[in-house]
């Protein structure tokens, strides 16, 4: 990446562009401690020893159009981006968060409070609080309706990584896949199809609580599949561990309205963002009992393992469609519509 | 592998059109009948992008047995519109005209540059998702030339619309193709050496399977119809493959639940009613007599390359050369001659976000389809 380049939307979308800007540009100097995880490291959120514990934080802006859409809005997902995060390294319990809000000048106060009643009740399920934050007007036309960039940190006995899958692993999700990107493409593009097209947004770390105490060590591994989709969560997973991924697509749980939606306009439901799913890598002799814990908790009913670790193709995520094999790609984020 | 039943059973895996222990059966039946020729594969050509992505979708290229090749043919509408047409489109753009296209034709490049970088260049270009959508933004006021490409199926759709009465200043400068004649010129392209043909389901739809009747008598080879799921893809490759080790070319149709013989009559009295068939150059093909779908004169008013004949004149001149001509194989990749991987600049210096050919544009081009879904990795050679 030279300096001439220019910035396009693919360096935003979750795939190879984005991390070659951020290990080019933003991760450029940054260097691999033992006792922190930071940039260098790309995971969902940093760390800090703390003693014997560790402080996870994390921060994330949230830019989505259109601001409501079915299943949610940009504050309940302002709260469960960064809560994921958070969780995802194992730290389930947030102790608070902080918001910035940019907003744009002509925006409606009634908007704005919607927004603020949606943070409140995304912060209740999650158990935490916002407690501090900054707000930011700009001119109209500066910045599109509303930008909500939320930090979040809390403490995690054991931090778990996005690199520590084996051969032999399993790899869980937590619930159906595709819902979030579909729901939003549909209200944004009025594209009807049957049945309810929503998002899943929703804060994790009570879901992955419960699976951290039921795995304990065995949960080797965890991510949240957003930008990017499963797709580009697994192959970071798989490059950073050193181990292939085989994906059983009959085990995929998409629900009916997306399948159809992502059939019609040509999108792979592996490529689309979730905002409230995980991707868990476990120690085969736990996988039972994880997956209890998870169906127990009324966010994880539907979970299921998808997949297995193996060593052959390290660094690759294979899809078995049960009628022949193929190499799952990354988006690169430019998903133009079909003609024929 | 898993412990329960799936939660969601989703709607064609219930109609059977997916399922696998069928899909086994049928690839054990394919190994069966092509045994005797690994040395020298049985060779079906598909004529249709969305068969490479059927394909591609489902991983059967790792599955395939050896005695049997499937290669691509000329069934990407975008890849196949010749750079003179986008150079039209490009020359009515920058003469200040609104024009509309479908968005994988946006990026593709004509002799001076795509519709894409008229349109970084201050021109007026807008994506549609149809045609119809394309005649609501035109008006009086604001004229409007939709840049229709697309197969017969594509065409229908523009026929409909330029039947039902469109506004003033809706104009289409037509590239629309018409898939039988050009299975006439690659049959006889002695580089591919095809078998046997299997022929787009959706096409077919519309013009009916018995279209390809004369076409079997004249070269003596199978055509199958096939659809787009994984088990219509490999009942067409097994119709083919008996046929041609038993030596009785003839028509199936493998996608009964949508296509007849007969075909959408009403479809086709629209079509043929707004469009006659003319020669002309498919990209990276040849001349391809009746290959081009042409307005009638009837509908000259609504003929971009009558209506505005005096832009496009100004514009004309000698076409640019597309810069990069010479080390793209988009054209024998699409007569079947070569696959992505014998193109030095497959996922390299080409990749969908910075394509050099109309191949890796299009989300039907073969190249951006291998892309898309991981590549040409030899899974086949890693059993398990």
């Amino acid at each position: 990446m030279s300096g001439d380049e220019r910035i396009g939307l693919r360096h935003g979308a979750g795939g190879p562009a984005m991390r070659e800007l951020v290990q080019r540009v933003f991760a450029r100097n940054a260097v691999s401690r033992e006792d922190a995880i930071g940039l260098a490291d790309l995971d969902d959120a940093a760390a800090l020893r703390v003693g014997d514990r560790w402080l996870v934080y994390t921060t994330d802006s949230h830019v989505v159009k259109p601001l409501f859409f079915p299943g949610g809005d940009i504050g309940r997902l302002a709260v469960s981006g960064t809560v994921n995060d958070l969780a995802v390294m194992g730290a389930t319990a947030p102790l608070g968060l902080a918001c910035a809000v940019v907003v744009e000048e002509g925006f409606e106060t009634g908007q704005l409070l919607r927004i603020q009643a949606s943070i409140e009740a995304a912060c209740g399920e999650a158990g935490t609080r916002v407690q501090t934050g900054d707000t930011k007007v700009m001119g109209r036309g500066e910045v599109d309706g509303v930008v909500i960039t939320t930090t979040g940190f809390g403490f995690a006995e054991r931090l778990v990584r996005d690199d520590g899958l084996r051969p032999g692993d399993d790899i869980l999700v937590t619930g159906s896949l595709g819902d979030h990107g579909l729901a939003v493409l549909a209200s944004r593009s009025d594209l009807r199809v049957e049945g309810d097209l929503r998002s899943d947004v929703a804060p994790l770390n009570g879901l992955l609580a419960t699976a951290l105490r039921a795995g304990g060590d065995a949960v080797a591994a965890m991510k949240d599949p957003t930008r990017g989709g499963v797709a580009s969560a697994l192959h970071e997973m798989a490059v950073k561990s050193g181990v292939g991924v085989v994906l059983d697509e009959a085990s995929l749980p998409v629900r009916p309205p997306v399948r159809a939606l992502s059939e019609l306009v040509g999108i792979d439901v592996l490529h689309v963002a979730n905002e409230g799913k995980a991707l868990i890598g476990v120690r085969p002799a736990e996988t039972k009992r994880v997956l209890e814990a998870l169906r127990a908790h009324p966010l994880g009913r539907e979970a299921r393992r998808i997949g297995t670790c193996c060593e052959e193709r390290p660094g690759r995520v294979v899809l078995d469609t049960g009628f022949g094999r193929r190499l799952v790609s990354e988006s690169d984020g430019e998903l133009l519509p079909r003609i024929c | 592998m898993t412990e329960s039943a799936p939660p969601h059973r989703d709607t064609p895996e219930r109609l059977e059109f997916r399922d696998r222990a069928r899909g086994r059966a049928l690839l054990d039946a394919l190994a069966r009948w092509t045994e005797d020729r690994v040395d020298d594969p049985v060779s079906i050509m598909h004529v249709c992008g969305s068969h490479e992505q059927a394909i591609a979708r489902f991983g059967l290229r790792a599955v395939l047995p050896p005695g049997l090749r499937v290669i691509t043919g000329p069934g990407c509408p975008v890849c196949v519109t010749d750079a003179p047409e986008i150079d039209e489109a490009v020359a009515l753009a920058e003469a200040g005209l609104r024009v509309a296209t479908y968005g994988d034709m946006l990026r593709v490049p004509g002799s001076r540059g795509s519709l894409a970088d008229a349109r970084a260049a201050g021109a007026r270009v807008e994506v549609v998702y149809s045609v119809a959508q394309a005649a609501e933004l035109a008006s009086g006021d604001a004229p409007l030339v939709f840049f229709a490409t697309g197969f017969e199926t594509t065409a229908v759709a523009t026929a409909a619309v330029l039947l039902r009465d469109p506004p003033e200043g809706f104009s289409v400068l037509s590239a629309h193709k018409y898939i039988p004649p050009v299975m006439e010129i690659v049959a006889e392209m002695p580089a591919t050496r095809v078998e046997g043909f299997l022929a787009a389901g959706h096409a077919a739809s519309i013009t009916g399977w018995g279209v390809f009747e004369p076409f079997v008598g004249r070269h003596g080879l199978p055509v199958a119809i096939g659809g787009f799921e994984p088990l219509d893809l490999l009942a067409g490759f097994a119709a083919l493959v008996e046929r041609i080790r038993t030596g009785r070319p003839g028509v199936d149709n493998c996608f009964p639940r949508m296509v007849t013989r007969e075909g959408n009559r009403r479809a086709q009295a629209q079509l043929w009613r707004v469009f006659e068939p003319a020669g002309g150059v498919w990209r990276g093909i040849t001349r391809v007599p009746n290959g081009n779908l042409r307005l009638r004169e009837r509908f000259s008013p609504f003929d971009a390359r009558r209506c505005h004949a005096a832009l496009l004149e100004r514009a004309g001149g000698a076409p640019g050369t597309p810069t990069r001509a010479g080390e793209c194989r988009c054209g024998d990749i699409m007569a079947g001659i070569a696959t992505p991987l014998d193109c030095a600049l497959y996922g390299s210096t080409c990749t969908p976000a910075l394509p050099v050919g109309a191949c890796m544009v299009s989300s039907e081009g073969t190249c951006r389809i291998w892309h898309e879904y991981g590549g040409a990795h030899p899974l086949a050679e890693q059993a398990g």
